[in-house]
């Protein structure tokens, strides 16, 4: 059983942080900090296996992470799993992320925390593996979002009508503006972590894919 | 104003979603708290609006804000209402928070139950898949009682990914409701074969995870996963299933026998490190679980070390890291193994990553031997120098100590070089760990006489450096070692060389620093050094020299009656009025010394630690019980003391009474001693034992052993204990060239022998002796100890509810909760519904003779299930057909079908693949006479036990046993001929699941009627629009399916064929052929025998109970249509017309009156058919009731024919 599934950047902040087992949001707080501390002492050309998150689980939990330029993605998984497997499953992730993004990177995961989520759920469910193979994953996601998509354009259409209704007779127009503006004033975002060498270790588990 | 106001709420409408909160909480970095409040006021807003859209806005941003560690359950009834909107985007938002939030306190989440059902039934498949998602987060007991039945239809969705989904939240439901767990196992169990490759794994997932708690119930599967290892290509299935072997090869030996061949062949054979890795794991495990007698599985054992010395070698430090864990495996059964990689693992010890070292220490601790054990420690001292972190420090240490110690200093040769490496430890700045080196110097100092001397030295040294050990408040735990240091000092004060000088420094201003447990002991033991001196002194007839050391005691032990430790204050004020005495009598010049050394008169032996609990409690105490009246709380406080002053006297005086016995305590120390002379670590050195116990003070009987060290025993710093190495080896050396003097002198004939074998045995243990002959002493243990040592299992153990029997036959009272059931009367039915089940049992047989085959047959069966996996495990995997002898052995076995089977869990299998096992079962008389026909048939437990109908099994019962007095009944069976030749006789049944709405299985009876051996058979039937034949995967729709068995002549078996059917209201025929080989002495011929295979409507029924209120409900409800028809010129008795429609057409009766009865089946696409029979004088009127006027009148016209034969 996978027992967390935590996502923080180089300085611990949290960008996606599920947990298969019922914690309260403090100890859930005090878990990824914790984590991020055991994780930020490692150097790259160490191991990912982790034991003894004194947080969660006892000494048959272990913590199995991949560090991916700014992002930390961190398994904490019980014996049952598979070390190696997990590894793989990280990677599974995290190309499918690279898929569903097209080249993603942190800020992908900052502002669609709610999809990262989706894609996570085809992934895993409920603390188990529900799916390995990267293809079914991505083509169940985009079913997904045709679906949400054909929904949202009858959407549109209601959305402007009570827009029109309230504000009889202004246009939508103004909002968009507002918007755009807002675009404006984000800080640069740097694209592209280069997801492109991520294949640094585990070279034999090509396999599993 | 007015236009603001509305610009500002259309502002939030539309602008601040997800993205937007983000970006303002990123744009206020400073004042984040103070925006995200602000935030969420607005959200409260928008959670008050009506407009959905706008409500899952504002509960997506809650998600995230859950993410940051605000607390968001306050909204969990917005959640809700956000999971139950119409829109899968929504919705979708809805779940993921609750998800996110909810658990089992979230008192809303009982208004979600309907919500889900819904969804989990929805037409499109994202709803219920982002349902069942959700629901694997939250699920509840409550939930999964009323969810388990929805969920566990939705197992045979069309679509795999629904179905994949609903197989992997079982395990949640199973875990929140454990009595769903049986009447789910079946299908379950079913989809570990599943033509899916995902539903297949998620099937072995749940599985595994279900056997990983509790594998004993899960044993009977391992042919099935055999099956399934051998077969699979998936990875990640696969190493779940090698993962669940490992856990079951402990349980059943044999199991690992077999393993151990295809094991190996995945290891030579894969090229995924995973599995290799997982393979090596589980060759590990049964090999552990083999024991040592099996030498021939040495190979095994060294291709795994080879492979995992391959992975540590690697530069991934990933297998790096799982090589050594695996190895620390290898290293508990077959130390010698890894032994021969110490280079690597010693290699390892100066990884740069920490995890690899701590695993490398873990193997450590298997590895050391009496010859390296001093080798490897100064290496681990020289880490523990340089390692930079306290938490890798601590775990060095703590290594060191239990390497040391491990198996009653098994590996120890030398205990002065052990002592100075504790005393080296207590240099170590900042250890958690000054408690263990504390106990493991008072644990030597007690146990090994010998070293008394030489640790008492040690000790005073340390005392006198107290100030060293203590000055940091970062050193606060070491300090713990004084508390050793002043208990030896003083307990075997008359080893000391200068007691004085001991003395003095433990009354050292400094020492109040200390915590106040060890200034306790410092105090209790000054005193005992002050004993030894005064003893010393007045032999010395120094009089003065003994006043002076009064004086000073007198002086210094103030300091401590002032501390703030009641504790030390205590014993302080105790010994300072005593001190106080002897001066006085000292001077009068009265000898005190013999007064004051009587106080610590005797010697203090060790306990073991669990010795306390095992003192058994004496017969008639009890505990629990009250030994006074609990006090009324009227009493009045100052009564109080009174009666727990009784209490007191009362329990003393019983345990004591025994022990001034006299000849009990003879006995007793005689049983000691016995025991002890056959306890294996006792070292029996001391040459007369008993005086052990002799009352007078034991120092002179301590056998204190010559020790010829050229290391001076009084040291006046801290020795290093790189010393000892060094002597150890000089004195090895000596040893070992006496050794071979000695052996030099043997006879002519056995030199060769014994120089290869003596060069081999200096290398080992056995031939190091120990420096001093050491006599550790064995704990003590109260002598009629209990020797009970079970681990209590955690009652809390969520896990251990799922601890059940699977391979029981499923109870009536086992089903999963159906919706439909539990309305008003959920309460009322379940006990109305057995009552009818049970009359109309009774109705056959004799109720007493009923009783007795029961129990037979429960024998039978218990011996059967044993077998079952017995035969599978005694047999390398057979050749396709069984041999001859063994059928014959198989056929013996007669296995029955349950009775009390409940039909609901009946599940079909097209589980094709039984060839190994066998099963002797009632199956269609050939002539209405009575026969006891055998046939072998695969014999599967799952198929034993569900497949054949209640009806079905009392039916064929009396014929089989020959036992047919009373109401006989014609012997029936389901079982119609389909088609025959010369070669073969095809007999065949068809039976639905309710589970499975589309899917009937159609078991075929092959029988071979020739004297030829048939084989490759394969079955292909023409599918028709509305019916197919579910093929393997990757055929086509011309292909035949191949039947998974072989005949030899006169034998029979049973095939089972999956159809998907479409529409089931009407009855159909499909035309098929079986070809096969025939080959007998003369050679073979290819030969073919058409059939054609009748659906009847009958054949989608399901026997289904139905209790009579639910059935009332059911006709006045007003859906079903109604349709009726009568026959006349029947003669045979009602009750036996009641039975053949039950086992003809699958109902079940709800309620009969005299000549009138009401009946029940259902389709297994879920119509209700409901029959009205009644009888009269030579006609019988059945009126009927179905949702589908088609299937009806199908239905009925099929009834028709069959009462027409009565």
């Amino acid at each position: 059983m996978i027992q967390a599934i935590l996502v923080f950047n180089n300085h611990g902040k949290p960008r996606l942080v599920r947990f298969y087992q019922r914690f309260p949001e403090e100890i859930q707080q005090q878990i990824v900090r914790e984590t991020f501390h055991l994780v930020l002492k490692r150097d790259d050309n160490i191991c990912n296996f982790l034991e003894g998150g004194s947080l969660i689980g006892g000494s048959d939990y272990k913590l199995i992470y991949r560090h991916y330029a700014t992002l930390y993605f961190v398994f904490c998984v019980d014996s049952s799993e598979s070390e190696l497997g997990i590894l793989d499953l990280i990677q599974v992730f995290v190309e499918t992320l690279d898929k569903c993004f097209e080249n993603v990177c942190e800020l992908d995961l900052i502002f669609h925390m709610d999809k990262v989520h989706y894609i996570l759920q085809e992934v895993v469910m409920g603390g188990m593996v529900l799916e390995t193979n990267m293809n079914e994953i991505v083509a169940q996601i985009e079913a997904q979002n045709r679906l949400e998509k054909s929904e949202q354009m009858t959407a549109r259409v209601y959305h402007t009508a009570t827009f029109i209704s309230l504000q009889g007779g202004l246009s939508a127009a103004p909002a968009r503006a507002v918007s755009a503006v807002k675009n404006i004033n984000l800080p640069e975002m740097p694209r592209n972590i280069n997801i492109g060498d991520l294949n640094i270790k585990v070279p034999n588990l090509s396999q599993f894919v | 104003m007015a236009l603001k106001m509305v610009k500002g709420s259309i502002d939030r409408m539309f602008d601040k979603n997800l993205q937007d909160l983000v970006r303002g909480i990123r744009n206020h970095k400073e004042d984040e708290a103070k925006y995200i409040s602000q935030c969420i006021d607005e959200i409260k807003q928008e959670l008050k609006q009506d407009n959905i859209a706008v409500k899952a806005n504002a509960v997506c941003k809650l998600t995230y804000l859950q993410m940051l560690g605000y607390d968001i359950s306050w909204a969990a009834f917005n959640i809700i209402e956000v999971m139950s909107a119409s829109k899968f985007t929504f919705k979708r938002i809805g779940y993921l928070a609750a998800s996110q939030c909810f658990h089992e306190g979230t008192d809303v989440i009982m208004l979600t139950t309907n919500q889900i059902r819904k969804d989990l039934s929805s037409p499109s498949q994202y709803d219920t898949g982002v349902a069942l998602t959700g629901l694997s987060c939250f699920v509840t007991p409550d939930l999964a009682r009323d969810l388990a039945n929805d969920i566990m239809t939705l197992m045979s969705h069309t679509k795999p990914y629904i179905r994949k989904k609903a197989v992997l939240i079982m395990y949640k439901v199973f875990l929140k409701y454990p009595e769903s767990l049986r009447p789910a196992f079946p299908r379950l169990k079913e989809k570990l074969e599943d033509p899916d490759p995902g539903v297949q794994s998620a099937a072995v997932n749940v599985i595994c995870e279900l056997a990983r708690r509790n594998p004993k119930n899960y044993l009977s599967l391992a042919p099935l996963f055999f099956k399934l290892m051998t077969s699979s290509t998936n990875n990640w299935v696969l190493i779940k299933i090698i993962k669940l072997f490992g856990a079951l090869t402990p349980l059943e030996p044999r199991l690992g026998k077999k393993l151990i061949e295809p094991l190996t062949n995945l290891i030579h054979s894969t090229s995924a490190m995973s599995l290799l890795y997982e393979c090596v794991n589980t060759v590990i495990a049964v090999l552990i679980s083999l024991s040592s007698g099996m030498p021939n599985h040495s190979a095994s054992i060294q291709l795994c070390v080879q492979k995992l010395r391959i992975l540590i070698e690697d530069s991934d430090q990933n297998l790096k890291y799982l090589g050594l864990l695996a190895m620390s495996k290898i290293l508990r059964t077959h130390p010698k193994s890894v032994q021969a990689h110490k280079d690597l693992v010693l290699q390892c010890l100066d990884d740069k990553d920490e995890s690899i070292r701590l695993r490398a220490l873990d193997l450590l601790y298997g590895m050391v031997s009496k010859k390296n054990l001093m080798e490897i420690v100064k290496k681990l001292m020289t880490h523990v120098d340089k390692a930079e972190g306290t938490t890798y420090r601590d775990e060095l240490l703590t290594k060191i100590i239990d390497i040391c110690s491990q198996s009653n200093y098994q590996h120890i040769t030398n205990f002065e070089w052990y002592i100075s490496i504790l005393v080296e430890l207590t240099r170590l700045e900042g250890t958690r760990h000054g408690h263990l080196i504390a106990a493991q110097m008072l644990d030597v100092a007690i146990r090994v006489k010998a070293i008394r001397r030489f640790a008492v030295a040690q000790m005073s040294a340390l005392l006198d450096s107290a100030h060293l050990v203590a000055s940091s408040p970062q050193r606060s735990g070491i300090c713990e070692v004084l508390y050793a240091a002043a208990w030896i000092c003083g307990e075997f004060s008359e080893h000391l060389q200068e007691p004085q000088q001991t003395l003095e420094a433990m009354l050292r201003p400094k020492v109040t620093t200390l915590p106040g447990h060890i200034q306790a002991v410092y105090v209790q033991n000054v005193v005992k050094l002050y004993a030894a001196i005064l003893q010393q002194k007045e032999q010395a007839a120094d009089a003065s020299a003994a006043q002076e050391v009064t004086q000073l005691l007198v002086e210094r032990l103030p300091q401590f009656v002032q501390s703030a430790d009641l504790e030390v204050q205590e014993r302080a004020s105790c010994i300072l009025q005593l001190v106080k005495h002897v001066q006085k009598l000292q001077a009068k010049d009265v000898p005190m010394a013999e007064e004051v050394s009587a106080l610590f008169a005797g010697e203090l032996n060790p306990v073991a630690p669990k010795a306390q609990k095992k003192v058994p409690v004496p017969e008639g105490l009890d505990l629990d019980a009250w030994i006074n009246e609990p006090l009324s709380d009227s009493e009045s406080e100052d009564e109080k003391p009174k009666a727990m002053f009784q209490d007191e006297e009362q329990r003393h005086t019983k345990p004591r009474a025994p022990e001034a016995d006299e000849q009990e305590l003879a006995r007793r120390r005689e049983a000691r001693r016995q025991e002890q002379a056959n306890n294996p670590f006792y070292i029996k050195s001391s040459p007369s034992p008993q005086k052990r116990y002799q009352d007078a003070p034991g120092v002179e009987h301590i056998p204190v052993v010559q020790i010829d060290l050229s290391v001076p025993l009084k040291v006046p710093g801290m020795p290093l204990s790189d010393q000892y190495v060094k002597l150890e080896e000089e004195r090895r050396h000596r040893q070992r060239l006496e050794k071979d003097k000695r052996k030099k002198k043997k006879r002519e004939r056995e030199r060769r022998g014994t120089r290869r074998h003596s060069s081999l045995h200096t290398e080992s243990d056995e031939d190091i002796a120990p420096a001093q002959r050491v006599d550790i002493v064995t704990e003590e243990m109260p002598e009629n100890a209990l020797p009970s040592d079970e681990d209590d299992k955690d009652p809390n153990d969520p896990y251990r509810a799922l601890d059940i029997d699977l391979d029981k036959p499923l109870a009536d009272s086992e089903k999963l909760p159906v919706q439909k059931h539990r309305n008003a009367e959920t309460s009322k039915s379940p006990e109305k519904e057995d009552v009818p089940l049970v009359e109309k049992k009774s109705k056959k047989p004799k109720k007493k003779e009923k009783k007795h085959k029961e129990k037979e047959r429960e024998k039978k069966k218990k011996v059967e299930k044993g077998e079952d996996l017995d035969f599978w495990l005694s047999t390398t995997p057979p050749a396709a057909t069984p041999a001859p002898e063994e059928l014959e052995v198989n056929t013996t076995v007669t296995v029955l079908k349950v009775g009390q089977e409940e039909p609901r869990g009946e599940e079909q299998h097209a589980d094709e693949d039984r060839e190994q096992e066998l099963e002797k079962k009632p199956s269609k008389h050939k002539k209405k006479k009575h026969k006891k026909d055998k046939e072998e048939r695969p014999k599967d437990k799952r198929k034993s036990k569900k497949k054949v109908l209640p009806t079905d099994e009392e039916a064929a019962e009396p014929m089989e046993n020959g036992t047919l007095d009373e109401e006989p009944l014609p012997p029936m069976s389901s079982y119609t001929l389909l088609a025959e030749n010369s070669y073969i006789k095809m007999t065949y049944d068809v039976q639905g699941s309710l589970q499975k709405d589309s899917q009937v299985t159609v078991s075929v009876v092959l029988e071979n009627q020739s004297d030829s051996f048939l084989k490759s058979m394969e079955l292909n039937v023409l599918d028709s629009l509305n019916a197919r034949l579910a093929r393997p995967e990757g055929s086509s729709v011309h292909d035949g399916v191949p039947v998974p068995f072989q005949l030899p002549p006169g034998i029979s078996n049973e095939a089972q064929f999956v159809f998907t059917i479409q529409s089931i209201v009407m009855a159909q025929k499909l035309k098929g052929t079986l070809s096969f080989i025939a080959k007998n002495d003369e050679g073979s011929t290819h030969e073919k025998l058409d059939f054609k295979l009748h659906f009847t409507c009958t054949s989608y029924l399901v026997t289904t109970p139905c209790y009579s209120d639910a059935f009332a409900k059911l006709l006045e409800s007003g859906d079903l249509s109604m349709s009726s028809i009568k026959v006349d010129g029947i003669s045979m008795s009602f009750h036996n017309l009641l039975a053949k429609i039950c086992f003809h057409h699958r109902f079940s009766v709800v309620e009969r009156v005299d000549s009138c009865a009401s009946m029940y089946s259902r389709s297994i696409q879920g119509h209700h058919v409901c029959l009205l029979v009644k009888k009269g004088e030579k006609s019988v009127s059945v009126d009927g009731k179905c949702s589908d006027p088609t299937l009806l009148s199908n239905l009925l016209e099929e009834m028709k024919e069959t009462l027409a034969t009565c």
